[in-house]
């Protein structure tokens, strides 16, 4: 009889079906809302932004690995998300060349010279947006009105100013869009940002999935709209100053898809909730007192980066150790 | 009252569907059947007969003095052919008698009806040491060395693990909803020798036929408490079944019997039925034969001895491709390289997997998903110890608690990576206990 050639493997001999492809392939389905009103309020500029940023982040991943002899992972579907969510991050007239710095900062600069998938310290499409930010801060903010464009960017676009940027500079709040306006996302901001709504439906479908906890997202708006209600700026009716706060900016996008990266986050719950805490409280500071209208994504940097401390104080003791056990 | 369960643990397809509801099958003794010497966790048994003896079933083959070993009947009558090197479901070699089957099943004593009214608590331990009787989970701890804790660990709980939480096995539970009589009787058997404790039948609530048999047979017998456990992957764990049923913890490093727990597997407590108020010795098991590569799946009465492969025949024979064989569960199983390895007392299942089943998929970098965090029932951070032990680093693993795992394989279960944890920390452990860190 021919014996058939039998693996011989250690336990478990079954494993999940799921795989790194499967938590990012979600993670952009999460995203195609927050991608479908970006397009609905900035037109094929959006697009354009998008397919730019990702087919930039898998081509510098493409190239890094095989130029250092790797093999090659772009199927994972990490340095898409990257490339998405620095679109998202971007205004709708971020200029192609600066998407793709945007891209090589993400990708080589914050991802693979740290050592790739899993072991960069911060949030590469963070890290991205920070960079722009800092080096053309001019054309970082070149945030226009919704709809103004055209749908095929036809018209010139009117230049406008975000709610954020109204409520720091805190002379006519009647500039201010109405709540509404903000919860839809017709407001100006980062092509990905704007709609609450959008980005409430796609961090709710990864809790559903199970992809991301409750803990970072609830710890990170809930802290964000505590402080506001208690310390936000005289004046203001504390429950519309909340939701403006809640909906403006990146705080919606950073709660439920950046400061969640598994990577640079907390792996134990107590130190998710630390981490969402920590975020919120840095946004808030930096909104409320800071000399910068926005917040988010220089609090999930910093808290990026004492993520590992987070990890080495919040262990939770195993089973067996507790006293009066 | 809610359901029971312990901590965090995982949720695995369990496949039970394919044998779940296959009736016991005895199946008839081979020609040749092998009885390792050492079938159970301490000092091995000595032969006690040698080539041309002729041997009774169930009578002694093998046995040696001491308190942390077990003797080894023969399954069938015959005659003693060989005493030699063959080879063990864990892969290596082992002493091994070898019987012919004479195909006549002559008893080496006859059964007896004892009544355990005047039996002391010492006879009852001798007896369940003489019949050969060890842990049948797969772990194989003598069980009269379970029996006897010293007189300052009083027990308060005795536990009969009917969890059966590996996913495919239906061994317990067949022999649950067709033997419930035994397992109440069993458990009455360890009643006695801990009057004190009270006494707790642990089954998950994917086993209802199992649940409502027990009950029904509990009613007979005073003080048997049937629980219901959530379904939840490893509560069949020791640990995990002690802290689901009383809330208690077993302190790390410590034995259940350190508060007060006696947890015993469903088969060794019909086997203990069968020894003391019978007079049978532990000669055979119910196996499940199952995996997706098997023509016939059921569970079947196997004389201790029988090689797989005479299983395999009566199971249908092999689906080709056949890509794994597995001793026991998928998550803590053994996988075998040959089906010329006998059915030992440990032996819970034997499973054939396809190569499909069977691929756990190619290792990737982790992402710090914590999944393996939130699975492990013991709450250790697996994706952390994975990292020190490549570094080889024994101080962190030793801070990150490395000898608590109880390698159940949660943490590589759900890793979406497919990183290697449980296999990684299994050779840490073994490197520490080498550089004597232990």
């Amino acid at each position: 009889m021919k014996k058939s050639q039998v693996m011989i493997s250690s336990s478990p001999h079954i494993r999940s079906k799921h795989t790194t492809s499967h938590i990012m392939r979600d993670v952009l389905i999460a995203l195609v809302p927050a991608c479908f009103c970006a397009i609905l309020f900035f037109g094929i500029r959006a697009l354009c932004l998008m397919l730019v940023s990702v087919s930039a982040c898998i081509c510098f991943e493409f190239l890094w690995q095989k130029l250092t002899g790797q093999s090659v992972r772009i199927k994972d579907g990490s340095a898409a998300v990257t490339g998405l969510l620095l679109a998202l991050n971007l205004p709708p007239t971020a200029p192609w060349w600066m998407t793709i710095i945007g891209a090589f900062v993400a990708i080589i600069i914050t991802k693979e010279l740290f050592g790739g998938i899993g072991s960069n310290f911060m949030n590469p499409a963070l890290a991205g947006r920070v960079f722009l930010s800092v080096s053309w801060p001019l054309l970082m903010s070149g945030f226009t009105e919704p709809f103004s464009g055209g749908l095929f960017g036809a018209t010139d676009v009117i230049s406008s100013a975000t709610p954020l940027a109204i409520l720091k500079s805190g002379e006519d709040l009647t500039r201010l869009p109405a709540l509404s306006q903000m919860f839809f996302g017709n407001i100006a901001g980062c092509i990905g940002e704007t709609s609450a709504l959008a980005l409430l439906l796609g961090g709710l479908y990864l809790i559903g999935r199970r992809v991301i906890s409750v803990r970072i997202p609830l710890a990170y708006l809930g802290s964000v709209a505590l402080l506001t209600w208690f310390f936000g700026k005289p004046g203001m009716d504390p429950a519309t100053a909340v939701f403006y706060q809640l909906f403006s900016g990146g705080l919606m996008l950073g709660a439920f898809f950046m400061a969640t990266d598994y990577v640079t986050s907390p792996v134990t719950p107590f130190g998710q909730i630390l981490m969402g805490i920590g975020c919120g409280l840095l946004t808030f500071f930096i909104r409320r007192f800071g000399g910068y209208a926005e917040g988010v994504s220089y609090a999930i940097l910093l808290m990026n980066v004492v993520t590992p401390l987070i990890d080495t104080w919040c262990h939770e003791k195993p089973y067996g150790h507790k006293k009066n056990a | 009252m809610g359901k029971l369960t312990c901590k965090r643990g995982i949720h695995p397809h369990d496949y039970k569907e394919q044998t779940k509801d296959k009736a016991i099958r005895k199946l008839p003794a081979p020609k040749l059947l092998y009885f390792p010497l050492q079938q159970h966790i301490g000092k091995p048994a000595e032969p006690v007969v040698k080539p041309g003896d002729s041997v009774l079933m169930g009578q002694v083959i093998a046995d040696t003095a001491g308190m942390m070993t077990a003797p080894v009947h023969a399954s069938v009558s015959g005659i003693v052919q060989d005493i030699g090197q063959y080879l063990h479901p864990n892969g290596t070699k082992q002493t091994m008698i070898v019987i012919e089957n004479d195909g006549l099943d002559t008893p080496a004593e006859p059964l007896v009806h004892r009544s355990l009214h005047n039996m002391t608590q010492d006879e009852i331990i001798g007896i369940i040491r003489d019949a050969g009787i060890v842990g049948m989970g797969g772990a194989g701890f003598p069980t009269h060395v379970k029996l006897s804790p010293p007189a300052d660990k009083p027990i308060d709980y005795v536990i009969v693990n009917g969890a059966e939480c590996e996913p495919y096995l239906t061994s317990d539970h067949r022999v649950m909803v067709e033997m419930p009589d035994d397992i109440i009787k069993g458990l009455s058997v360890l009643m006695h020798l801990f009057p004190k404790a009270s006494a707790h039948i642990a089954v998950e609530d994917n086993k209802p036929d199992a649940i409502e048999a027990l009950t029904r047979a509990a009613e007979e017998q005073a003080g048997i408490r049937v629980e219901t456990l959530k379904t939840k992957y490893p509560q069949g764990s020791e640990k995990q079944l002690i802290s689901a049923v009383t809330g208690r913890e077993v302190p790390s490093g410590g034995l259940p019997m350190d508060v007060g727990c006696l947890v015993l597997n469903i088969d060794t407590v019909l086997s203990i039925a069968k020894a003391v108020l019978e007079g049978k010795p532990l000669y055979e098991r119910v196996v499940t034969v199952s995996g997706h590569a098997v023509c016939e799946p059921g569970n079947f009465l196997v004389r201790m001895g029988t090689p797989f492969s005479h299983i395999v025949e009566a199971a249908g024979g092999v689906l080709e491709p056949l890509g794994k064989i597995l001793m026991g569960g998928p998550m803590m199983g053994t996988a075998c390289y040959s089906l010329d390895v006998p059915v030992v007392k440990g032996t819970s299942a034997l499973l054939l997997m396809t190569a499909e089943e069977a691929n756990t998929g190619k290792e990737s970098p982790c992402i710090r998903c914590g999944r393996c965090v939130s699975a492990c029932p013991i709450g250790l951070r697996p994706l952390f110890l994975n990292a020190y032990i490549q570094k080889e680093n024994w101080e962190l693993c030793h801070k990150e608690n490395i000898r608590d795992c109880i390698e159940c394989g949660s943490c590589s279960y759900v890793c979406p990576a497919k990183r290697h944890l449980v296999q990684s920390i299994r050779l840490g452990k073994d490197c520490m206990k080498r550089a004597g860190k232990f």
